[in-house]
């Protein structure tokens, strides 16, 4: 067993909606800023012992699916490292 | 017996037990760590901020191990009626379509809503005609209802949808919108009609003495089982 981090980045699915990045990105506007556009994503790094990356990939991938992800406005990506 | 379940966070727990005894229910708080009741005739998630609304309203409440009990006392008929956050834990578990998430106004909103009333042909909305208008408080910072294009289409198709958000005379429109929810909705049915899901509160527009009693008709859907 080898000990990974898994990093699942949870991001709103294209054309949802952002109210809290829309508000941010007018705070920063108000700073004087200059941006075209900001969008927030949820990162979980989880720490795990699996046989290899590919399960690893695949229990994250699985919390993904369950909890740390809503399918209806979310997409997400995971990755695995060794830790 | 009408169970209202109450996870750590809630707070609509108890006006929803009195509002329900108020309509002639036997009603009763019933903790999440603790088993349904033998005599369940119904249950309701009340309002409010399960788990600290922790990841995503409802999301934690969603996973725990009562909706299990829940989703098999769906299976046997048994009525289920979710508000606020437990429309967010209906959502979330997947006992209704789509997602309640961020405000459009991306604020907390405490208000009194118009919605009218899309569909009178099921047991939360008997007590009222399609198309009568019913003022409920609201009272949610992730109430914008999401659903992809299929979903909706499905939704509308199956004449699921009981409420959208509406202006004093019943115009459905932007500026009645309250949160940004997709078709102004504000409440809708799973896949069985004995389950029901709202954001606006009818517990807290249920007694007499407080003036309001347009909420009676939702709570009044638990009569039909």
């Amino acid at each position: 067993m080898t000990t990974y981090t898994a990093t699942v980045t949870v991001r709103l699915k294209q054309g949802v909606l952002d109210p809290e990045a829309e508000t941010t990105k007018r705070a920063l506007e108000r700073l004087g800023f200059e941006l075209d556009a900001l969008r927030f994503t949820e990162r979980y790094e989880v720490d795990l012992d699996a046989a290899d990356a590919d399960e690893a990939a695949d229990r994250a991938d699985d919390m993904a699916e369950r909890l740390l992800a809503n399918p209806t406005i979310h997409d997400y990506e995971v990755e695995v490292a060794e830790a | 017996m009408i169970a209202v379940v109450q996870f750590g966070g809630s707070n609509c727990d108890r006006d929803a037990v009195r509002a329900l005894e108020d309509l002639g229910f036997e009603a009763e708080r019933v903790w999440h760590e603790d088993s349904l009741p033998e005599d369940t005739t119904g249950i309701m998630l009340p309002g409010g901020f399960s788990y600290g609304d922790y990841l995503r309203g409802g999301a934690m409440a969603a996973r725990s191990p009562i909706m299990e009990s829940v989703r098999e006392e769906i299976e046997a008929g048994t009525p289920v009626l979710g508000v606020c956050n437990g429309a967010q834990v209906g959502c979330e578990s997947g006992l209704t379509p789509g997602a309640f998430t961020t405000n459009a106004s991306a604020r907390f909103q405490c208000e009194h809503a118009y919605l009218r009333v899309e569909n009178a042909d099921t047991p939360w909305t008997q007590a009222y005609e399609e198309g009568d208008v019913i003022e409920l408080p609201i009272a949610h910072g992730e109430g914008r209802f999401e659903i992809d294009d299929e979903g909706y289409e499905k939704l509308e198709s199956e004449d699921r949808i009981l409420f959208r958000y509406c202006d004093e005379d019943g115009n459905v429109t932007e500026e009645a919108n309250p949160n940004g929810s997709r078709g102004n909705v504000a409440g809708i049915l799973g896949e069985s009609a004995s389950v029901a899901v709202l954001m606006p509160h009818p517990e807290r527009a249920a007694l007499p003495t407080l003036g309001n009693t347009d909420g009676r008709g939702v709570l009044a859907g638990f009569e039909g089982y």
